[in-house]
């Protein structure tokens, strides 16, 4: 369910929140032991509707969540994930921490400036893409990295990385190096919210940096110690049959899991879309 | 004598699918489960403890004797709380970890919260790692379909539930105690201590927060014994553990090995410092742990050996610079980044980390004075040990030791009125150029 630039840019300040998503905020808020805990999600929910964090979002948690609106705000404005401005469809975050802007993520966050034309934290005209410079994210073996809706983008160079864009710009499919095929900045913040997209299973278990040691270890036949099973528990026989007969038995669950999934998120998400593509307000809010 | 590299966690990871259940089983997997549930939950913490396994996440503390902490035969829920927001510069072993195996960590989350009488496990995960949290999410949708979570698992009478967590963007949540806060919906900012987290977590409760890393360590060691895992490492840093090799090295990457392999070794089976160039400064784990120079390169990556060396074993995330790199230029960013994300609880980390930006950008352009750099240690020497957190203690610690280190190269800025160095040298690009 791919959704298109202007249509999902739009957000419904001052209008009611879709039942469904309202609906949606409850169930989150049901899963923790003391509902607070779920703000955090909640707001990522609201974003997944609204395309950012608008006022009407800060009343309506703190409407659940019996807190009050600064309370809320005061969370939603400590967090770097959670935008006061409209985002795009796609979020391209540069990392420009030390070693990545050593590796070159300092020129490529200065080509992709140039090529948008916008600036840090800033959305082209058309509402396609928000970039940012981004602080360490976790795969600096694969410096220099881009994410895109938080997918990784490994070992970028400033042309590899306007590719992408242009990519993203023109409509084409653009598959993460480490990931899924790109969805909308939206559809990632609904799963961020705990509602599983179902594609899990798209993309490699690994990128080559990540396999780098495990390769070579390979090659020259090391490896950890064998354990010793009679030192190391008497019965490790029994275990061992003892665990394969829960795989047997799970096997079959698991088939029945990813099927499962679909279904019931693919309706969900139905449900929020038509909540909110009715909405035709202007692409950029004033006064935020 | 165990070999050079010891594939444990990783070993899986390049099996086809290797994030799906059905992989994780054929490998034996959730086997370590029915180990753990055989015995009493005691018995468990016993031999966590026995097994020297400390703290994966940069303090080294030991796992097995944080889980004695936790109060028993109290009415009070405990809650286990895996600590997933992997953010600290240079440091990137958990998200390969999860993304390949996330049932590695879940059956961790399952052996650990039964030793400590958990019956509500969170995994607080970093918000922008979207697919890291599809994988988790499905893994323990997975788990709970097969019955290793919910109730009664394995027929043992035990219940989990397991709930996957997205953060939304904020270093200071990789902070044990900010992390919590987080977790009950507020700002993420460190808690005084004590009480510690043992005895008032979340929700007040009694809680155990440990790293990924850590957690999915523990299956192995319920599977293989304690002695088979302090068979690996040195005297007090026990184990086998993920080495992040970033930078100006050949081949970047994970490389598991016991505790104790120096960086020369890890260099050797990484191809070394890209070619043509010689190694000019390294984090040992992370940007928080002072630097150090070649004159380290066989100092053991354990937590006394990189203690003893002036530095911290942290999450040995091994950032390797060249010296095509301004070490001015990259203190200076990490330190924007403390700036960013001090959470502005505390004074001398909110104020401190904005004076150090202005000086440091300052000395980078080659504009200021030699009584600037003074300063510079004048201010990280207030700032240390002043507030809740350690992260103004991070902040510091690439300023003071890089000062120790190059100072001349802070006074060849001033001598040449700007910086000496060309931002292009150190890139991927002229790394590719140079090597094609």
């Amino acid at each position: 369910m791919e959704t298109t630039a202007a249509s999902r840019q739009q957000v419904d300040a001052g209008r009611e929140l879709p039942a469904a998503t309202l609906a949606e905020l409850h169930e989150v808020a049901a899963r923790y032991p003391d509902r607070r805990s779920a703000l955090l999600p909640m707001l990522h929910l609201l974003q997944s509707v609204q395309g950012r964090v608008t006022a009407e979002g800060i009343e309506t948690c703190a409407a659940m969540l019996d807190l009050s609106a600064a309370e809320v705000s005061g969370v939603a404005t400590f967090y770097t994930m959670y935008k006061r401005r409209p985002v795009g469809d796609y979020h391209v975050g540069v990392c420009t921490n030390t070693l990545c802007a050593v590796m070159g993520g300092d020129l490529i966050f200065e080509r992709l400036k140039g090529h948008l034309g916008v600036g840090n934290d800033e959305t082209t005209d058309d509402g396609k893409v928000t970039l940012e410079h981004i602080e360490c994210n976790a795969a600096c073996d694969y410096a220099p990295v881009m994410m895109v809706n938080w997918e990784f983008f490994d070992n970028q160079t400033p042309e590899s990385a306007a590719a992408v864009v242009d990519d993203l710009v023109a409509g084409n499919e653009v598959r993460a190096t480490r990931g899924a095929r790109v969805c909308t900045w939206r559809e990632a913040e609904r799963v961020l919210a705990g509602f599983p997209d179902d594609r899990a299973d798209e993309g490699p278990s690994a990128g080559p940096a990540s396999l780098a040691g495990l390769q070579l270890a390979r090659e020259r036949g090391w490896r950890a110690p064998q354990p010793d099973r009679g030192a190391a528990d008497g019965d490790a026989v029994a275990a061992d049959q003892a665990s394969k007969g829960v795989r047997e038995e799970s096997d079959v669950a698991v088939d029945a899991s990813p099927a499962g999934t679909r279904h019931q998120d693919k309706k969900r998400s139905r449900d929020a879309a038509a909540g909110t593509e009715t909405s035709n307000g202007s692409s950029k809010e004033a006064g935020t | 004598m165990t070999d050079p590299l010891t594939p444990v966690l990783s070993d899986n990871w390049d099996t086809d699918r290797s994030w799906t259940l059905a992989a994780y089983e054929q490998l034996d997997g959730y086997g370590a489960l029915d180990k753990a549930l055989g015995q009493t939950q005691d018995d468990v913490i016993e031999l966590v403890k026995s097994s020297g396994l400390r703290g994966r996440g940069g303090a080294g503390f030991p796992a097995g004797m944080k889980w004695g902490f936790i109060p028993q035969g109290d009415d009070k829920p405990h809650y286990l709380v895996v600590n997933a927001d992997e953010s600290e510069p240079g440091t990137c072993k958990d998200i390969p970890l999860m993304m390949a195996s996330p049932h590695t960590l879940v059956e961790g989350v399952i052996i650990s919260a039964y030793a400590i009488r958990a019956n509500l496990a969170f995994i607080y995960v970093r918000g922008e790692v979207l697919h890291v949290v599809r994988r988790l999410q499905r893994a323990v949708q997975e788990a709970y379909l097969a019955g290793h979570l919910g109730k009664d698992i394995h027929g043992s009478g035990f219940d989990l539930d397991v709930i996957v967590h997205a953060g939304a963007g904020a270093y200071i949540c990789g902070e044990e105690t900010a992390l919590l806060d987080s977790l009950e919906g507020r700002r993420g900012q460190p808690r005084l201590r004590p009480p510690f987290p043992a005895v008032a977590g979340l929700y007040a409760c009694p809680t155990v927060i440990n790293n990924v890393e850590t957690i999915a360590s523990v299956p192995c060691i319920l599977a293989n014994g304690a002695d088979w895992f302090s068979s690996m490492g040195t005297d007090k840093s026990k184990g086998m553990t993920l080495y992040s090799l970033s930078g100006h090295v050949n081949r970047p990457g994970q490389y598991e090995a016991p505790l104790g392999i120096t960086l020369r070794q890890l260099l050797d089976v990484a191809g070394g410092v890209r070619h043509g160039h010689e190694l000019k400064f390294w984090t040992p784990g992370g940007s928080s742990t002072p630097l150090l120079t070649a004159e380290h390169l066989d100092v053991p990556l354990d937590y006394e050996g990189v203690g003893a060396a002036g530095s911290m074993l942290g999450t040995k995330a091994l950032q390797i610079f060249d010296e095509t790199t301004c070490v001015v230029r990259a203190v200076l960013r990490w330190t924007e980044f403390y700036k960013h994300e001090s959470c502005g609880k505390c004074t001398p980390c909110r104020e401190g980390t904005w004076w150090l930006v202005q000086t440091l950008t300052r000395l980078e352009q080659g504009q200021g004075t030699e009584a600037d750099i003074e300063t510079l240690v004048d201010l990280c020497d207030n700032i240390v040990g002043r507030s809740f957190c350690a992260l103004a203690d991070g902040a510091a610690a690439p300023i003071t030791s890089s000062i120790q280190f190059f100072r001349d190269e802070y006074l060849e800025h001033l001598r040449v009125g700007d910086c000496p160095f060309d931002r292009e040298a150190s890139t991927l690009f002229a790394m590719a150029g140079a090597s094609a």
